[in-house]
């Protein structure tokens, strides 16, 4: 029992404090990660939406891609072969320093593009569930463009796309576990270090799953406010 | 530019991992299944020694990363004598079957939420109507809940194959040389990033492809009034 | 609160950008280590590293004159990371290999080390094809030792590659595998020697492989970097001469790891 409390301990003997500092990174990592899939979803999103072929296939591709194909996979060739990518194109516009994109904003990246892809299909889900004679109502006294889609279009439609949004902020957060392997300090590979040093796997990784747990639940309320807050002024059946 | 010579000399060490792969799946979807029934029923049972046990179970399986399952599976059990003593471990010694153990409790969660959510779907007056024909209650679990559930659940089921499918590419951290870790493999001793994962995502996208066409199959045979008349 | 949660939520995201956007602003040294590979390279509770390629890697930066990073990097991405410009030379234990040589370049070596198998005292295992039929060896992936194992004894043992020697040393104590193979170094001092490590032993004693091993154990940095690279190799020639190479020597082993002079 001593062993335990030493073991996730909070100062230098213990893993205590590296397991905190993981979980923050997880926590930061699904946050960052998941802003660029909403950005990369509405964008998608729209361009199924649009008129032009080029966009639709394109933003088709890009979702029938990403959804079958294993998301590790998708992070091990953005996380080696994006930067390279990134740092040929800046050349090509002749920028010669270096170019550094940290692990941090490259896993957030590439998880991201991989929340992204599910997130265009919600919220092509969710546009398309307002009904078109609002918009057309809004047009008709004089709305214009931005204001249809701020006052009419984004609060409904994220209405709609909430219960939906939720899953995947909830698949997120265990998504960011991937960034381990390619040696981020995550919360799984502090646990998988700490086992590394002390040969008690078990104990390592049952803390890093209920600590994902804690993460999970805490989320899971924060997200019941919120459809609740998105829901008002809804009648109820 | 593209270098088809290093794709013919990868492509044998690639087909070896997506044998892996279907082999992983063939033994993990069947397994899930047989886990996810017993679960999803007690799941919706109104005794208390029945749910409890199966939410906690599906609580923790969908509620922390596979990874996290793998390394539990594979590193964590093997700290305890008493199962490196057991019986047990001469299949926990194999990390295939590691894989397949984690696998299939993993998709046994997701699979039996999906069952609970089918099942509490059945229409509330076809149970009644069969209990008012004098049905007992297992007679109606086997003739409507069951089936009419089974139909309901099949696309969100197929989903989640296609999910482990995907999922199955986190074997090889426990040294399990599927096509993941085939790509893996040629990636670090070639130091070539793009050709092995390319390849590597082309034969997954194969894979869900196929798996999605024998579910439309399926899912047409199974719903014979949806079908287009002959 | 929603409105609040979303304002924490909108800021824990800028930050995460702005954290990982940030550019290299000074012209300090960024050295990569692994982490996991004891005595040379290993992460304490406290989260520090420490060991002999930490300690070569400060006094080479000490010799220079250099501010110094020192990154922690799985070995995994090692290279990868190089060549990403996340970092500007690797004191890991590398050997330099004609493999490598293809994408990185090598100064002089820094120690030599080489290989062994460890097994259980209980089973006598001879090193000769009848002996390692069948066996179950682990070996770090992507590594010499790997290399040795696969085109030497690759068609008759089962080989498993692991992302760590951590984890391949995990595996033998849990019954999984009958040997490990690796650098007899890092098997003596970061596994024999320690807690739980005496029920194991090198069998067959120490193997120099020139053809996978190579020439030893190297610094690596970009092709396009010669200038990193030679005031590097000045820099090993210094603390050799100097007598700190000796000293963090004699702190990890009580013999030469230095080797022969190139």
């Amino acid at each position: 029992m001593t062993d335990l409390a030493t073991a996730f301990s909070l100062g230098a003997q213990g893993w205590g404090d590296e397991l905190l500092a993981g979980m923050a990174t997880t926590a930061q990592l699904a946050a960052t990660a998941y802003a660029c899939g909403l950005v990369l979803g509405l964008a998608g999103a729209a361009a199924k939406l649009s008129g032009a072929w080029l966009l639709r296939a394109l933003a088709d591709l890009y979702t029938t891609v990403v959804r079958g194909v294993p998301e590790i996979l998708i992070l091990f060739l953005l996380f080696y072969g994006g930067a390279s990518l990134v740092r040929g194109l800046l050349q090509d516009l002749g920028h010669t320093g270096p170019v550094e994109v940290s692990a941090f904003l490259a896993g957030a990246i590439a998880l991201g593009v991989v929340s992204g892809a599910y997130s265009t299909e919600l919220f092509r889900g969710a546009i398309l569930a307002i009904p078109r004679g609002q918009l057309e109502a809004g047009r008709a006294v004089g709305m214009g463009p931005w204001l249809r889609f701020r006052r009419i279009l984004f609060p409904q439609m994220l209405r709609y796309a909430l219960p939906g949004l939720g899953n995947l902020w909830l698949v997120m957060l265990k998504d960011t576990a991937l960034v381990s392997v390619i040696g981020l300090n995550d919360l799984l590979r502090v646990g998988y270090i700490a086992m590394g040093s002390t040969r008690q796997p078990f104990t390592f990784f049952l803390a890093v799953a209920l600590m994902f747990l804690v993460m999970t639940i805490v989320s899971m309320i924060v997200l019941h406010r919120l459809e609740r807050w998105a829901g008002q002024g809804v009648r109820r059946a | 530019m593209l270098d088809l010579a290093f794709y013919q000399k990868i492509a044998p060490t690639l087909l070896d991992g997506a044998a892996v792969t279907i082999g992983l799946m063939a033994v993990s979807v069947p397994c899930g299944f047989v886990i996810a029934l017993p679960v999803a029923l007690a799941r919706v049972s109104a005794n208390r020694f029945l749910w409890a046990p199966a939410y906690a179970f599906i609580f923790f399986f969908r509620g922390t990363p596979l990874l996290v399952q793998l390394f539990l599976i594979y590193y964590g059990l093997g700290q305890f004598a008493v199962i490196r003593d057991s019986i047990a471990w001469p299949l926990l010694r194999e990390a295939w079957w590691c894989a397949v153990l984690a696998l299939s409790l993993n998709t046994g969660a997701y699979t039996a939420e999906i069952l609970r959510g089918a099942i509490q779907a059945v229409p509330h007056g076809e149970i009644e109507a069969g209990r008012a024909c004098g049905m007992s209650p297992a007679l109606i679990y086997r003739r409507l809940i069951l089936p009419k559930a089974a139909r309901l659940a099949l696309p969100a089921y197929v989903n989640e194959i296609i999910m482990l499918l995907k999922s199955s590419a986190l074997v090889f951290t426990i040294t399990v040389i599927d096509l993941m870790g085939a790509a893996n493999l040629i990636r670090s001793r070639t130091f070539r990033i793009y050709e092995p994962l390319v390849a590597a995502g082309a034969l997954y996208l194969a894979m869900t492809f196929a798996v999605t066409r024998v579910a439309a199959w399926v899912e047409s045979a199974l719903a014979p009034e949806r079908r287009p008349p002959r | 609160m929603v409105k609040r949660t979303v304002a924490a939520l909108v800021a824990v995201v800028v930050v995460g950008f702005t954290a990982g956007l940030a550019m290299p602003q000074d012209d300090a040294l960024r050295i990569a280590v692994e982490g996991a590979y004891p005595p040379f390279s290993e992460t304490l509770p406290s989260g520090e590293i420490v060991g002999f390629d930490v300690d070569i890697a400060r006094a080479l930066c000490a010799e220079l004159k250099a501010e110094c990073e020192i990154v922690d990097q799985a070995w995994e991405g090692i290279i990868p990371g190089l060549l990403e410009r996340k970092y500007d030379a690797i004191i890991a234990s590398m050997s330099i290999t004609e493999e490598r040589k293809q994408v990185v370049d090598f100064t002089e070596k820094y120690y030599e080390s080489p290989g062994a198998f460890v097994g259980t005292k209980d089973v006598a295992v001879e090193i000769t094809v009848d002996g390692l039929a069948g066996k179950a060896v682990g070996v770090q992936g992507a590594t010499v030792s790997e290399c040795y194992v696969e085109s030497n004894w690759g068609d008759i043992v089962d080989l498993k590659r692991y992302d760590t020697q951590e984890n391949a040393n995990l595996d033998l104590t849990l019954g999984r595998l009958d040997l490990v193979f690796a650098d007899l170094f890092t098997l003596t001092d970061g596994f024999l020697n320690r807690e739980g490590g005496d029920a194991y032993e090198v069998k067959g004693g120490s193997i120099a492989d020139r053809a996978c091993m190579g020439e030893g154990i190297g610094i690596a940095v970009r092709q396009d970097d010669d200038v990193l690279r030679e005031r590097f190799n000045a820099a090993i020639r210094a603390i050799r001469a100097s007598g700190v190479y000796q000293e963090i020597n004699a702190k990890y082993f009580p013999f030469d790891l230095y080797g022969a002079a190139p």
